[in-house]
């Protein structure tokens, strides 16, 4: 079942033509990869997506319903979170807080506290960490709070945006595995990475993004092997 | 750990009020030991010590003014990072409802029977209403459509707004016969409380005496202050609230509707601001439309002093401005022998002060170095 659409979606950043006729598709359980270079447009895909831009031709659907147009915070209300580039965690808010603002629109008390207790069983450094600000977690720490974040909203689907930025191997390589534990406990996600091995090594499906564009689509496993992906995105020349 | 940290935020704000009149106290009795021959028959030291009790009164009731409308400046700072140059007159608007309010009730004949804390109570609740929705709609009509223009944009139509709420005010004051000097009725206090009875030079006693309305202005501030607070630290609102500050578009990312919040953000800026006007109208007894812009500024001036955007900041630059103007109205005549006229001075001195510390701290008394916000 399709759980979130794309269909020829053309966003600007004043008049610059950022994406250039997007479409694609998540289906439910899924982890779908978007991958690409530098500049390709894969932030400015799920800012769209969230609602932080306004697409100027195209639909986006969820559940078949469009949620183009739709302001930020009712994209939110219908299940679609995202843990943004850069982690974005507030600074000066502490790990609680910045938990409890991932849950802000949720009023069932109990369900938060137990969403709470779920994101600790992932990431027990933040329950260690719960009453410190936000600001002075490592980037590690902060990756786990934006994905934990996330969480805490109950996504249908969580966007997550260049996990791996910025962290040491060892430690991107865990978040990638709590990734794929995430998806096995039944959340879809839709993952923009520029770490294109490790994406399309976990994605079920990825698609590959060029100056605005997607060139190539398929299975994770099969864009591994595409001679095109090796030679542009995973450092092979293509023999 | 600090002190500061051990008593959270509001203790921060105490020790500085504590502080700052310690150290002014010195600094005044110093200055007075230092000047004490050279004014013939008058113990500049006892003279000093005899009103200083009355001075450091004076000069919470100017802080607390000061502090319950730099917080709306400082709010909207803090989520917007702009300076709402109307709030002076979002305080004078406060003022006049809670006048207009003591005027009905004067003229049907029930002021006079009223307990004066509940009219107080009442005049409080309608200057907060009224000037928490003045705000908010300000907000919506003047200065969201501009939110994404250049920073001197909006910054102009606040301006605008200023000038529009003065002589609009004006204008109402005088279609509805309140007068361009509108009288503030209240019940009647009663007479000022006796606090102590404090041995003058002479052998006689000079009573220390507190206003009751002084009173009421400052257990009412100090009230506003705790529960702004707790809402901003203590509850999921001030938590959203807080993460709009610090991050707009990640607020947005989780599900906070940003406008609501900054709409919020003014609603409550607003209504400590008319809450401020109506204790201000029911101590001085009578308001006119241009009496926001003084007050105005020298709130905007607390709220940078103790670090634009930080709440605890603007308490203590309220408060501690208030301290610095009560102190050069009443000595600075006396230990000058007459030559300075305090009153008109306290201006020029506070600001000069003023001047000064920003020199040496720009960020403001609480600021970080990265201006911490809201």
């Amino acid at each position: 079942m399709t759980l979130l659409e794309l269909k020829d979606v053309h966003t600007y950043y004043g008049n610059i033509h950022a994406l250039k006729g997007i479409s694609l598709s998540v289906e439910k359980g899924e982890i779908v990869t978007l991958i690409g270079s530098n500049g390709a447009g894969k932030s400015t895909t799920l800012r769209t997506i969230s609602g932080l831009l306004t697409p100027r031709h195209g639909e986006i659907l969820l559940d078949g319903q469009r949620i183009d147009h739709l302001p930020p915070h009712e994209i939110v209300a219908r299940g679609v979170l995202q843990s943004p580039e850069g982690r974005r965690i507030f600074p000066r808010l502490t790990v609680r807080e910045n938990l409890e603002m991932g849950a802000y629109q949720r009023r069932d008390a109990d369900g938060v506290r137990r969403d709470m207790e779920r994101v600790f069983a992932l990431f027990p450094r933040l329950r260690e960490r719960i009453n410190q600000r936000g600001g002075t977690l490592s980037g590690g720490e902060q990756q786990m709070l934006a994905i934990g974040r996330a969480l805490m909203g109950r996504p249908r689907v969580l966007l997550l945006d260049e996990p791996s930025m910025g962290l040491a191997p060892v430690l991107v390589e865990q978040i990638f595995d709590i990734i794929q534990e995430i998806n096995q406990q039944g959340t879809t996600i839709l993952l923009v990475e520029q770490n294109a091995r490790l994406a399309l090594s976990i994605a079920h499906r990825g698609y590959v993004l060029e100056t605005g564009r997607i060139t190539l689509s398929g299975e994770g496993k099969r864009l591994l092997d595409d001679p095109q992906v090796k030679a542009a995105y995973l450092g092979e020349s293509g023999h | 750990m600090t002190l500061a940290g051990v008593f959270g935020p509001l203790g921060q704000v105490f020790i500085f009020v504590l502080g700052s009149a310690i150290v002014l106290s010195a600094i005044t009795v110093l200055a007075a030991f230092l000047l004490r021959g050279t004014r013939a028959n008058v113990d500049l030291v006892q003279a000093t010590l005899t009103i200083l009790p009355q001075v450091i009164v004076d000069g919470l009731v100017r802080g607390f003014l000061f502090a319950t409308i730099a917080l709306g400046y400082t709010m909207v700072y803090g989520v917007l990072e702009f300076i709402n140059f109307a709030h002076g007159e979002i305080f004078m608007v406060g003022a006049f409802s809670g006048a207009a309010l003591g005027a009905a009730l004067a003229a049907s004949g029930i002021l006079k029977a009223m307990p004066p804390l509940l009219f107080v109570l009442i005049a409080v609740a309608v200057g907060m209403i009224v000037s928490g929705s003045l705000a908010m709609t300000i907000e919506r009509i003047a200065y969201r459509p501009l939110r994404n223009a250049p920073r001197l944009v909006p910054l102009i139509s606040a301006i605008g707004v200023s000038l529009l709420l003065q002589d609009g005010m004006r204008l109402i004051a005088n279609v509805t016969g309140l007068g361009f000097n509108a009288r503030f009725p209240t019940p009647n206090f009663g007479p000022p409380i006796q606090l102590a009875q404090i041995p003058a030079a002479d052998g006689r006693t000079i009573p220390l005496i507190l206003d009751v309305r002084a009173l009421i202005f400052i257990v009412a501030a100090t009230l506003m202050l705790i529960g702004l607070n707790y809402l901003v630290n203590a509850t999921k609102l001030g938590t959203a609230i807080r993460a709009v500050a610090q991050d707009r578009p990640t607020a947005s990312l989780m599900g906070i509707n940003v406008n609501q919040i900054i709409a919020l953000t003014f609603l409550i800026g607003g209504a400590l601001g008319g809450a401020a006007g109506v204790l201000f109208g029911i101590r001085v007894g009578t308001v006119n439309p241009y009496i926001g812009f003084l007050p105005g500024l020298k709130a905007f001036t607390a709220a940078v002093l103790g670090g634009i955007g930080n709440i605890p900041g603007a308490m203590v630059g309220g408060i501690v401005l208030g301290f610095l103007e009560a102190f050069v109205a009443s000595y600075l005549s006396l230990l000058t022998g007459g030559a300075l006229s305090g009153a008109s001075y306290a201006d020029i001195v506070a600001f000069a002060i003023l001047i000064l510390i920003l020199i040496f701290r720009p960020s403001g008394l609480l600021g970080e170095a990265v201006a911490q916000k809201v």
